[in-house]
């Protein structure tokens, strides 16, 4: 694994708000704008730069003997997954029981959804007893504005359709300004099933805020429309979004998509669009591979990728954890009262 | 006993009417129009607000009822109250109800059930094929007979071609028009929203203009090979619209209509994923708002019908792409018009009464659309300047799905009057009351 360059913060938040040292110590309340946490259009260049401010000092929190912080005590999150999720789910549930949230778990399966209960019922019955928070994770796009319009509490997206993933891209760009410094100018490439990522949504709008140049890449059957109004670059050729990338980001590609006549085989996805050695000898050397999992080895990245120098991928996992323990922290209102 | 409406202004383009007149209606029908009408020894008179404009019905010829089979949504008597309380004197209902209206028991139904409101007329549109499946022609003659005007498959449109124009050729005998709503359903598995910018950044599955296009053109195509006429269901996209143009010019008997909210909204206001602008099909994008107005302002679009579609709020309190397609749109179509296409500048009060009446009498073949003498006294009376706000929890029809609540608009209704009798008579305008005195 490379080493980590020095984390360099280059923020304009302000300067009370810039080094918390830990939760407990930061002297000026800080919180985010919106109630909610549906998108990352929903917050400004300087409240994603505080969220990833407050992560790094989360970090902390992680390297110590007792991994514990009172921030969250007494307050109760609810994670209600509706998909199947193992690194989003559990990297919450570790963000949560680190700040001493008292966490519950709900999962579509177990509960009452599936005897035909509708969200909105879920969702009240869940508010009535009083949860601070609620962690979502939804097969519709736009499910938390929904459940968010319903609770009193707060609504953290994890992941809601092809709609947005926040925390997921805010992590990656936690990842990446810890190994670029900063995330303005560099050239990041995001490649693989564009059309059906939450994760390339919420990314290209964190990005293109901090002022990073995003180009996209994949078939053209897996491309958003009117890309160029997102201020992204499309590209169908995998050596053209290699060529001077600071950052390689791969997308799953889900195996069902074939079905769809996206494309004819995973051999041929391989073949034109996948993450290989040789692909990425034309590379930068400081460039930076990063995959939201799970991967599909053999299918958008190579193995030896994957697990290559380049490679940052359990990083980004770590950093999870970090990013989700800031959100729960600042969408709680920062410091306690 | 005869009764006199005086001092309001008539607008009944069929007759090239559009000047200040007094109509009298007797035993229901439109007795005279003059400009001193003196009303004959023994007429009541009425005299009717200031500003107060006399039309010809309107006619919504895309509603749908709901009843038998999904009375939470909406019923045949809610629906017609609804209608009434809108300014329109009769609409036509599609066939989607559970059953399906493919057979002569579900239209005499509706049409009892009608008849006992006794406020709108109903006009039923039967199914063009066997359970809206596609595959076998419903009893055409048979729902002819009980009382269908028209013949549909609305949301489930038929794809098949062949099918398509036997229905054409078959419908024809009995001088009924088939509607289609125009959807390619390959191009549209799973699509929620217009297949646009906005979808893909609300990670929204595509409802491609395309697939409406298509089955547009098809359509087009098909009328011209058989010489039936067709008409297309709530036009959305500009593409479709060139279609329907290019159609009329070589002398197809196409004809089509728009909504309101089609000429209105755009995918834009899809940001806050609400349930109140999903419908089908979607909101499109500004270009064709501006070319459905240009539509509405050249003739090449005949009629506006509302695709009233009451769902409960249950129904509608759903994640976006599992909620319900449609909004209701009998009690705000006429006040959204006034206030978006006549005072806006795109169309005089006089087209859009043909947009609204003429133009779906004529293609329906139902009475209305005039006020000829001899005609049903079927009148909508409207105050062009009346302040409206929309206030969807005050509606008479069962749904609240509106993508208007709270919009202020100048324009609204002020009565109603089905065959000489006031069915509707909006109270909160300074003196409409007297017209309830019409029975």
């Amino acid at each position: 694994m490379p080493s980590i360059a020095d984390p360099v913060r280059r923020t304009s938040v302000p300067a009370t708000v810039r080094s918390p040292a830990a939760p407990g110590v930061v002297e000026t309340p800080v919180r985010l704008h919106a109630k909610d946490l549906l998108s990352i259009g929903d917050l400004s260049a300087e409240e994603i730069l505080l969220i990833l401010d407050t992560a790094e000092a989360m970090k902390e929190v992680g390297t110590r003997p007792i991994k514990k912080v009172p921030a969250l005590r007494g307050k109760t999150v609810v994670n209600l997954f509706f998909e199947a999720s193992t690194r989003t789910r559990m990297s919450f549930e570790v963000a949560e029981k680190r700040l001493s949230a008292d966490t519950i778990n709900i999962s579509a399966t177990g509960s009452s959804v599936a005897k035909g209960e509708t969200l909105a019922d879920t969702v009240l019955n869940l508010e009535a007893m009083a949860p601070d928070m609620i962690v979502l994770r939804h097969a519709s796009a736009g499910a938390g504005h929904l459940v968010a319009r319903l609770c009193r509490a707060r609504v953290i997206n994890a992941g809601d359709g092809m709609h947005e993933h926040p925390t997921q891209a805010m992590l990656d760009a936690l990842t990446i300004r810890e190994h670029k410094g900063t995330i303005a100018g560099l050239k990041v490439s995001i490649i693989g099933d564009l059309l059906h990522s939450r994760v390339l949504r919420s990314n290209v709008l964190l990005l293109r805020a901090l002022g990073a140049d995003v180009c996209a890449c994949g078939p053209a059957t897996m491309m958003l429309p009117d890309m160029t109004r997102l201020g992204v670059r499309a590209t169908t050729s995998v050596d053209e979004a290699v060529d001077g990338a600071d950052v390689i980001m791969l997308l799953r590609i889900q195996l069902e998509r074939m079905g769809g006549c996206f494309f004819p085989s995973l051999r041929e996805y391989f073949r034109l669009f996948g993450m290989t050695p040789e692909r990425m000898r034309r590379a930068k050397p400081d460039t930076i591979v990063m995959h939201p999992g799970p991967m599909n080895r053999g299918v958008e990245i190579a193995s030896e990728v994957a697990d290559g120098p380049y490679s940052v991928i359990l990083e980004q996992v770590a950093n999870g954890v970090a990013v989700r323990m800031a959100v729960l922290y600042l969408l709680a209102g920062g410091p306690q009262s | 006993m005869a009764t006199l409406l005086r001092g309001g202004r008539v607008v009944d383009p069929l007759n090239g009417i559009d000047r200040p007149a007094d109509v009298l209606i007797d035993a229901g029908t439109v007795a005279q129009i003059d400009g001193a009408a003196p009303g004959g020894p023994g007429a009541a008179i009425i005299d009717l607000p200031a500003g107060a404009v006399v039309c010809p019905g309107f006619i919504d010829m895309h509603t749908h009822l709901r009843e038998p089979g999904q009375e939470h949504k909406e019923t045949v008597a809610s629906g017609v109250a609804a209608a009434v309380a809108g300014g329109f004197t009769a609409v036509a209902c599609m066939p989607n109800t559970r059953p399906v209206n493919d057979n002569a028991g579900v239209t005499r139904l509706i049409l009892a059930r009608a008849s006992a409101a006794r406020m709108a007329r109903v006009y039923p549109i039967g199914a063009v094929t066997q359970g809206q499946a596609g595959e076998r022609l419903a009893e055409i003659g048979e729902l002819r007979m009980a009382g269908c005007v028209a013949l549909s498959d609305d949301g489930k449109p038929v794809a098949n071609a062949l099918v398509m124009r036997r229905a054409l050729e078959y419908a024809a005998m009995f001088d009924m028009t088939v509607i289609d709503h125009c959807e390619d359903a390959a191009l549209t598995v799973g699509g929620v929203a217009h297949d646009g910018y906005q979808a893909a950044v609300l990670g929204l599955r595509g409802l491609p203009s395309a697939a409406e296009e298509i089955a547009v053109q098809r359509d087009v195509t098909l009328s011209e090979l058989t010489g039936s006429p067709v008409h297309i269901a709530h036009l959305s996209t500009r593409g479709a619209l060139r279609s329907v143009r290019a159609g009329k010019e070589r002398g197809v008997r196409v004809t089509c209509e728009v909504t309101p909210h089609h000429l209105t909204l755009t995918d834009d206001q899809l940001a806050g994923y609400d349930t109140n602008y999903k419908m089908n099909p979607p909101l499109r994008e500004p270009a064709d708002v501006a070319a459905l107005l240009e539509g509405v302002r050249d003739g090449s679009i005949d009629c506006i019908a509302t695709d009233h579609a009451p769902h409960h709020y249950d129904e509608k309190q759903a994640e976006f792409d599992q909620a319900p397609f449609g909004v209701v749109g009998l009690e705000t179509a006429v006040s959204v018009c006034l206030d978006r296409l006549v005072h806006a500048g795109h169309v005089t009060l006089s087209r859009l009464v043909e947009l609204l009446s003429v133009h779906p009498a004529r293609i329906l073949g139902v009475p209305g659309g005039s006020l000829a003498v001899g005609a049903p006294a079927d009148i909508t009376v409207l105050s062009p300047d009346l302040p409206v706000t929309v206030a969807a929890e005050s509606f008479r029809s069962l749904g609240r799905n509106t993508p208007f609540d709270g919009w202020s608009v100048r324009g609204g209704v002020i009565a109603t009057i089905v065959g000489g009798r006031a069915v509707y008579v909006n109270e909160a305008v300074a003196g409409a009351a007297p017209i309830a005195g019409l029975r």
